[in-house]
């Protein structure tokens, strides 16, 4: 994650109380996902950034999972995300979101 | 015993309604990604959801 948007993340944490923030993501591979998730939840994984050691343990989402799905009218949806969420793996996707929420999410 | 319970039931409701919702009146970051979901279409979705953006970027890796 861009150091300077872990700088803001950390701040936004301080500013609202972690347990108020949900971390949306859009990222286009698990792994990657996987890698700003885990910088939300438990800290930078590559010791460079502001979030280095800083565990926010935040509630983190990708926009295709469907509990964040679920919550969307259907129609925006399809207009904002449909396209691209079909060269996505989905499945791939949620599978390193999940593991990281039950390893690392504190709400 | 008496026991209010309509209006305890609808305090139940509501708390069950929040607790099941993940972005209805949440503050939201978004990562977005160039090659993924891009921010600004992120944001759409959320806020039509009821959540309140407070910070929104699209990331890209070069």
């Amino acid at each position: 994650m861009d150091l300077e948007n872990q700088k803001r993340v950390k701040d936004l944490a301080e500013k609202y109380g972690p347990e108020n923030i949900v971390v949306l993501l859009g990222a286009a591979e698990g792994e990657a996902a996987g890698l700003a998730a885990e910088t939300v939840t438990a800290g930078d994984p590559t010791f460079a950034g502001p979030l280095t050691g800083v565990s926010l343990g935040l509630r983190v989402y990708h926009i295709c999972e469907e509990e964040v799905k679920s919550e969307i009218a259907e129609d925006l949806y399809d207009e904002q995300v449909g396209m691209m969420e079909m060269v996505l793996d989905v499945d791939d996707i949620a599978n390193e979101m999940s593991g990281i929420r039950d390893e690392f999410c504190k709400y | 015993m008496l026991i209010k319970g309509g209006a305890a039931s609808t305090d139940y409701e509501r708390k069950e309604e929040k607790a099941m919702s993940l972005l209805k009146d949440q503050k939201v970051i978004i990562i977005g990604d160039r090659d993924g979901i891009p921010g600004p279409a992120i944001a759409a979705c959320a806020e039509s959801a009821g959540a309140e953006v407070v910070f929104s970027s699209t990331e890209c890796f070069v």
